[in-house]
């Protein structure tokens, strides 16, 4: 600071005027066309299974029921995903964590009971996800190193819980309960599905939470300096996806009456690419839980329509992969430098 | 401006005494007295590493200070942090703005302040009142010269630097009851949000809010205060009414050209 600048005469030049849009200003948001990446992906990928395999019975009723069925446990944890994204953080040990929970919920049911299996699940979720969040504050280590590991652990664990054997569920009231019952034409999924999609909904746009996951995630230190606990957060946003994975589980278990180490295991990149079409950013700060529930059933459709054209698994993992990279460019291109 | 600041006519709303806060070897503040009356405007001026942002940063609680008090309304602020300071009434708006870029302006204008919905269950859980918000945060708007100028579900990372700073400001001064620390308020602002906030501050002197502007700006400062505090290496080198101060004085004082306190 030299004394010519201390005795500067005057306001400073203007070099931002204020801009009146011509129709005055419009309670908003600003709008960009990447945001419909998902809806755009949506229709065009519809569109494409309804002309190429409408005689393979893409469009019939039973078909929409079992791509509702497969997508359920996938849009579960894409719900969880938008929290953990938005947040700042990501999660890539709820692969696991479904393994684990289907295992020790189907143990649980053998012998405990209906109420102990169900409560045993959830407890892994508790569980894992405490241990993921507290990780990560307490260790001051990013979220993606910690659960790439706890991601490892937790797959271990669920392998030697049963040496690798299956585990039969015999409880029919909990194969109703979680995927194998009906509600009218479709499975029951569907209800943990809405009834997921309605407090995620919920807790992101209506509660006071969901605004402090979005400035932990935009600007922590800012968020801190609100007087935001941001530690809390990051825990609960853990803590969020771990249960919702958790549940992911205890849903496959259900459908499927048993449970085995492999449940889940390819269902990370799925949830992420659900996600993140649907406009959740994987640098914080954004993300919608609509747009992850269009993007799960994207993702889900996408399988459904290659498997009633006859492809093969491994063809199906080419087409996936293309299809991501190609939304991910639409949705989630920075800024030129 | 007026030349006769309410010295005998209340009770200090803010007193400094003895204040000393050194780092390592640094001595960033040296037995710095400051009284403040309700409805002064009191600029703080100094080169920079004069200390002012150390003194404010005590004032706000966010550095616990080594020797000395402070008390507002006669109420010591102690080493209880920054939420103790918000409590006793005091706002700052930091040059950095601490805003949320995802957020949008009435988000940024509530966080951690939100209004809850009327109804007993759902309030318990949190729930928001965003209609409630989105009005409260029009008004602030208004207050702080952006009425109509943008909207309040506009995200304040496509606002221009100048529309950030004035959000910042609508923060502090929509919340403020006593003191309000403004760090280099305008710098980024152009000539008309410039008048608005200066406005913003004689409006809030008529409300008996006590504002403290830190500027670099000597014009500013000259017509926008009734007294002026200069600081020079960690001490208090002169506390004088307008009315005794010119610019070259002023600068005289900031320089160490001149002292009028040993």
């Amino acid at each position: 600071m030299t004394v010519r600048n201390l005795i500067a005469v005057g306001g400073r030049p203007s070099t931002t005027a204020p801009t009146l849009s011509p129709g005055g200003v419009n309670d908003r948001r600003s709008f960009r066309w990447t945001d419909l990446t998902v809806y755009i992906g949506f229709v065009l990928v519809f569109a494409f299974f309804a002309l190429t395999t409408a005689d393979k019975g893409f469009l019939t009723v039973q078909n929409a029921t079992s791509i509702v069925t497969a997508v359920t446990p996938i849009a579960l944890m894409a719900f969880g995903a938008v929290f953990v994204l938005t947040a700042g953080e990501i999660d890539l040990s709820i692969g696991s964590v479904v393994a684990l929970s289907a295992l020790v919920t189907a143990l649980g049911l053998r012998h405990f009971g209906l109420v102990g299996g169900v409560v045993c699940g959830l407890a892994i979720g508790v569980g894992t996800g405490l241990l993921n969040g507290l990780l990560i504050v307490g260790l001051r280590v990013p979220s993606f190193l910690i659960t790439l590991g706890t991601m490892q652990l937790f797959s271990g664990i669920a392998q030697m819980s049963t040496q690798l054997q299956d585990v039969p569920i015999l409880n029919p009231t909990y194969n109703t309960l979680f995927g194998s019952g009906m509600v009218g034409p479709v499975s029951d999924a569907v209800v943990w599905l809405l009834a997921g999609f309605v407090v995620a909904q919920i807790a992101y746009r209506n509660l006071a939470f969901g605004w402090r996951v979005m400035a932990t995630g935009s600007d922590r230190r800012s968020a801190r300096a609100l007087g935001i606990n941001t530690r809390r957060v990051r825990v609960a946003v853990m803590l969020i996806s771990s249960l919702t994975a958790a549940l992911a589980g205890m849903i496959y278990a259900g459908e499927v009456q048993g449970a085995v180490y492999t449940l889940g295991s390819n269902d990370l990149l799925t949830v992420l690419a659900g996600v993140v079409i649907g406009g959740t950013s994987l640098f914080g700060g954004t993300g919608s839980i609509f747009g992850a529930l269009l993007g799960a059933i994207l993702m889900a459709m996408i399988v459904n329509g290659l498997v009633l054209m006859g492809a093969t698994v491994q063809q199906q993992i080419v087409v996936q992969g293309i299809i991501i990279v190609v939304a991910v460019a639409v949705s989630q291109r920075q800024p030129a430098e | 401006m007026s030349d006769a600041f309410p010295q005998t006519a209340s009770a200090p709303l803010l007193q400094v005494s003895g204040l000393g806060k050194s780092f390592g070897g640094l001595r960033a503040l040296d037995s710095i007295d400051l009284t403040i009356f309700p409805g002064e405007v009191v600029g703080l001026v100094g080169d920079n590493g004069a200390g002012k942002s150390t003194l404010v940063r005590c004032i706000a609680g966010v550095y616990v200070p080594d020797e000395g008090e402070i008390r507002v309304d006669g109420m010591p602020l102690g080493p209880h942090g920054p939420k103790r300071a918000a409590e006793l009434g005091i706002e700052v708006v930091h040059q950095d703005l601490a805003l949320v870029m995802h957020g949008d302006v009435a988000q940024n204008l509530y966080l951690n302040r939100e209004i809850h919905s009327r109804l007993p269950l759902l309030r318990q859980i949190g729930w928001l009142d965003k209609a409630a918000m989105r009005a409260g945060a029009r008004e602030i708007l208004a207050q702080v010269g952006m009425g109509g100028l943008v909207s309040v579900r506009q995200r304040v990372r496509d606002l221009s630097g100048g529309q950030r700073q004035s959000i910042a400001i609508g923060r502090a001064v929509g919340w403020s009851r006593k003191i309000v620390f403004l760090d280099e308020p305008t710098a980024a602002l152009g000539v008309r949000q410039t008048k608005h906030v200066l406005d913003l501050i004689g409006r809030l002197r008529d409300r008996g809010i006590v504002v403290v502007l830190i500027s670099h700006n000597m014009e500013q400062v000259l017509t926008t205060c009734d007294r002026v505090v200069v600081l020079r290496l960690g001490r208090k080198v002169a506390d004088e009414p307008i009315s005794n101060l010119d610019g070259p004085t002023l600068v005289s004082y900031i320089t160490g050209v001149r002292q009028s306190e040993p």
